[in-house]
């Protein structure tokens, strides 16, 4: 068994070395016709003579250097113009839209020959490799219940170099993934037959990439999560949760919806975690999308203003935030070795408060900004751009900002990619919007508690360890008092690995939902009064 | 104002430091040789099965001390002067108080077996145990564990996470004998042997044999078995630590005696926790309570005393929790190991072994005693209102559900029970619906 695990572990390192060396690996270059074919007309028409007479045929050893030579030429012609003030011959293709588009056309890889066999070697070993890793822990492990044994005697989970390797490898992945996508395209032709699945002959985008990647790591860590925790429902019916609505609602339907002429969307991204909905080119889509675009817009709003406040107040922000959502999906399985990573000290739990009420304020700039831009879009004359400023301040500088800071690096790079250093959750918890939001109704107006059992607490620390939003559950648990905390998403973790059955997840009324009517007592000493 | 020193900072003493600040402004010293910082001892095994870090188990952050004027003092306290209410420390200093709490907890017991001094033989109950297990323990292969209670269950269970074969000695012919029913200590053991150690009972250690270099190298049973090992563990319970406070005024026996009101003989000078045993015992219980959840009970009493308002012990119904390797145990009220004359009981076990429950009721009255329960977690708060008010055995099993702690979406096997309640028994209740039990508590 232990060696099926070792070759396993092979097998996998194997399909990640594959993955991670296919940007150094092929050429790239681009005839005249080829360059004049993936380029937009208004591109060719500014840059496309010079690139073409210096750089077709080049033959080039990595992707950047390609992009970098065409990038050169492209920022020279538009300052030239905007020096001249030419306004209305700039062109404003972005880096990662232009540079990918170059990238994939010239890419003269080794994927390219045999693209099935590539996402064998990647994905195909990576999978056999995780899941050789993971089922013999059906035995390995011993008989079923808490398995943390050896998580602070391990590197990988103890912010030890494995965590260190896995924690750069994320980070190099997102910044790449949101900010240089060419250097992926050999990645992300790795995935071109699956896309084909979608839509015959077409090509992924780094997005699919992502999404593929997204849902394969979270299948496979959810098998891991029901071995783990296969002595409890709680966690084996939440995990099938959160992998139903990542892969049918996130993946699959975003991705079929179009096929069928109408715009694909993820039904359960609520704002203001779904920040794009109210930009203009958003709105604009789904009001062109005939009733089925009417009825998204107006369920994104029903969602935010109803059903995500309604659906707190009866069972707390889980239901959103470890049941449904996406990043949660994803912190809930790939990031479960990780959870006892986040900090539990007092001050973290204050830069907390300030930090994810700072974004929800953010947040909500933003969408007032870029809310009324689209309304005086819509409203306004047919094809003019509505009023993009508000007290000097243009909806689309917010936009740029809010992408960047909070969407991108926040979300993602910090987000995902410190896995392994802060834990699981520190979106969620520093810098969600939408927990954010949440966490005040369930704080002030909700059925939600974590019940604490009596004065069974023998303040092992065990439940503060494994909480992945860093609260100190212990703190509540050893005074008698209910947890009814805004970060609280509800994983029910702290209840599974409690030794001694304090802790019970519970929708109850909200009378006594913080305990005794006269503040938190330890049961079992009846000499005991509380001071007033 | 005055100056409350208390010797020990486990649950007991820091409790009742914790409270007597709560209460008062009087100036309040904590003196320890273990830690600096008080750490929760019921988690030492976590942290040498790598599932939480020492720093963890602290329930309290490092400024918390400072915050609330509680000056620690690492030191070990070499005896007392009663008339000058003075404390001599190891380091040659000494402390003055107004009062004293004697709060110094245990040590493991030691019954006099040759060898028992070896190196490689120990117990496990302070941060300096566990740091000597990592040594004892990290180069060999085989442990013997004598004793069948809760540490030895935890020792072997730490153990055996790091893949060391483990050979468990009990002197009784079941495990935890004097605590569990028959049933319960069946279904552990059989738990335990499941989980890979091998369990012996009636035997008893004899000798424990030297390599030659003052190191363990196997031992013998009272049957003249040689068992080879490289570690003895020894968790045949603990007796308090008060070897230092022995031929002095104050009054001990196992432990330093103590009133209702934990009070020492000598005035303005009280023993909490472990290391307190009670002239009187209190209804039912034992005079010596070495219990991390009676620790802090006596640390929350003590307190109010010393504050001025003066309070017997007086902890309500009984209760208890442990957990064993994957089955978890909590008790409310009273399962004695024998039932006592005038008690009567229902056993109900699931069909996979590892889960029970064991209720005991007054069989002329009819009155609910006590509950045991493995493997199902119970609502501590229903259970203490059930066994204050004194309510029949038939209200308990009728709102068995309400009682029910188990996460959501578990099995629930309470039908299941009660029909085997209302078989084996002369009552015939029907289950409540599962409503909010605090409907029930308000009622």
């Amino acid at each position: 068994m232990k060696k099926v695990r070792f070759i396993g572990l092979a097998i996998f390192l194997i399909g990640l070395l594959i993955f991670t060396i296919l940007p150094f690996t092929g050429s790239y270059s681009l005839s005249e016709n080829e360059f004049q074919e993936v380029l937009k007309p208004e591109e060719f028409a500014l840059f496309g003579q010079e690139v073409t007479e210096n750089f077709s045929n080049k033959k080039y050893g990595f992707s950047w250097q390609l992009t970098s030579d065409v990038f050169t030429i492209y920022h020279e012609k538009n300052d030239a113009l905007r020096a001249v003030e030419a306004w209305d011959q700039v062109v404003y293709s972005t880096e990662s839209d232009l540079g990918l588009r170059l990238a994939r056309a010239a890419q003269k890889g080794p994927v390219s020959s045999d693209k099935g066999l590539f996402l064998f070697l990647t994905f195909g070993l990576g999978i056999i490799g995780s899941l050789m890793w993971i089922i013999p822990g059906l035995k390995i492990d011993g008989p079923p219940g808490i398995k943390n044994t050896g998580i602070y005697h391990n590197s990988a989970t103890n912010r030890g170099w494995i965590g260190i390797v896995t924690a750069v490898w994320l980070v190099g992945f997102y910044v790449v993934l949101y900010f240089k996508p060419w250097i992926i395209a050999e990645n992300i032709a790795v995935v071109d037959p699956l896309k084909g699945l979608f839509k015959e002959g077409a090509e992924a985008s780094q997005w699919f990439l992502y999404g593929i990647l997204y849902v394969v790591a979270m299948s496979v860590m959810g098998i891991r999560m029901y071995i783990k925790y296969r002595h409890n429902k709680y966690q084996i019916v939440r995990t099938t949760s959160v992998l139903f609505f990542q892969i049918i609602f996130a993946f699959l339907l975003v991705e079929i919806l179009p096929l069928f002429g109408l715009p694909g969307r993820d039904l359960k991204n609520a704002m203001p975690l779904d920040y794009t909905f109210l930009y203009k080119y958003n709105v604009q889509e789904l009001l062109d999308a005939g009733m089925f675009g009417t009825f998204l817009l107006i369920w994104g709003f029903v969602l935010a203003l109803i059903v995500v406040p309604t659906l707190v107040y009866f069972y707390g922000k889980r239901w959103y935030c470890s049941w449904v959502c996406g990043c949660g999906g994803l912190a809930e399985t790939l990031g479960d070795p990780y959870r006892q990573l986040s900090n539990k000290k007092l001050w973290a739990w204050k830069m907390e408060r300030w930090m994810v009420h700072g974004v929800l304020v953010f947040a909500f700039i933003l969408t007032i900004w870029v809310g009324w831009h689209s309304y005086t879009a819509i409203t306004g004359p047919e094809g003019g751009d509505g009023q993009s400023s508000i007290l000097g301040l243009s909806a689309y500088n917010i936009r740029d900002w809010y992408g960047f800071l909070i969407g991108s690096i926040f979300a993602g790079v910090i987000g995902t990619g410190f896995y392994p250093y802060f834990g699981n959750r520190t979106w969620c918890r520093f810098g969600c919007p939408l927990a954010a939001y949440m966490g005040i109704v369930q704080r002030f107006k909700s059925r939600f508690r974590i019940t604490t059992n009596g004065g069974q607490c023998i303040s092992c620390g065990n439940c503060s360890t494994y909480c992945e939003q860093g609260i100190d559950v212990r703190a509540y648990a050893q005074k008698g008092e209910n947890i009814v905390r805004a970060s609280c998403v509800g994983c029910g973790v702290c209840s599974a690995v409690c030794p001694r059955g304090v802790l019970k997840l519970e929708n109850g009324p909200e009378a006594k939902r913080f305990g005794n009517e006269d503040g938190p007592i330890v049961l079992g000493n009846d000499g005991f009064k509380l001071l007033k | 104002m005055k100056k409350v020193v208390i010797i020990g900072n486990g649950i007991s003493g820091v409790t009742a430091a914790r409270h007597i600040r709560k209460r008062s402004d009087n100036e309040i010293t904590i003196i320890s040789s273990e830690t600096k910082y008080f750490y929760s001892r019921t988690a030492l095994m976590y942290i040498y099965m790598g599932h939480v870090r020492a720093e963890d188990t602290k329930p309290y952050e490092d400024w918390f001390w400072e915050k609330n004027r509680i000056d620690l003092v690492q030191g070990r306290v070499l005896g007392v002067n009663y008339k000058n209410k003075e404390l001599q420390l190891k380091s040659g200093n000494s402390i003055n108080y107004d009062d004293l709490i004697i709060a110094v907890g245990s040590k493991p017991n030691k019954f006099g077996w040759p060898g028992q001094d070896l190196n490689g033989v120990q117990g496990l109950y302070s941060m300096q145990d566990l740091e000597t297990l990592e040594e004892n323990t990290s180069k060999i292969d085989t442990a013997v564990i004598v004793g069948g209670g809760l540490i030895g269950v935890e020792l072997a269970e730490m153990l055996h996470s790091r893949g060391k074969k483990v050979i468990f000695l009990v002197r009784e012919s079941k495990f935890w004998g004097n605590v569990l029913p028959e049933q319960e200590g069946e279904l552990i053991s059989r738990h335990i042997t499941a989980n890979h150690i091998d369990l012996r009972f009636n035997t008893e250690l004899a000798e424990i044999i030297d390599d030659g270099n003052e190191w363990v190298k196997a031992i013998k049973t009272s049957s003249g078995e040689i068992i080879e090992c490289q570690m003895v563990g020894l968790t045949a319970g603990v007796s308090p630590n008060i070897d230092f406070l022995k031929e002095s005024d104050l009054e001990i026996n196992r432990g330093v005696k103590v009133n209702d009101f934990l009070e020492t003989n000598i005035e303005g000078v009280y023993a909490i926790g472990d290391c307190a045993e009670f002239i009187t015992p209190v209804d039912g219980r034992r005079n010596l309570e070495q219990v991390w959840y009676t620790g802090r009970i006596m640390g929350e009493t003590v307190a109010a005393t010393i504050c001025g308002e003066k309070t017997p012990y007086t902890p309500g119904p009984w209760f208890n929790s442990a957990k064993f390797f994957e089955i978890e145990y909590q008790t409310y009220g009273w399962v004695h190991a024998e039932l006592r004359e005038n008690e009567t009981d229902f056993y109900w076990e699931h069909e996979n072994g590892e889960r029970c429950i064991h209720v005991v009721w007054d069989k002329s009255s009819g009155v609910f005693l006590g509950l045991n329960t493995f493997g199902i977690r119970m609502r501590h708060e229903l259970f203490n209102q059930w066994l204050r008010d004194k309510v029949q055995v038939t209200e308990v099993m009728k709102n068995l559900r309400m009682a029910n702690f188990n996460p959501e979406f578990y099995a629930h096997y309470e039908k299941e029970i009660v029909e085997k309640f209302n078989a084996s028994t002369e009552f015939n209740i029907q289950l409540a619906k599962a409503t909010w039990w605090q409907k029930l508590l308000k009622a």
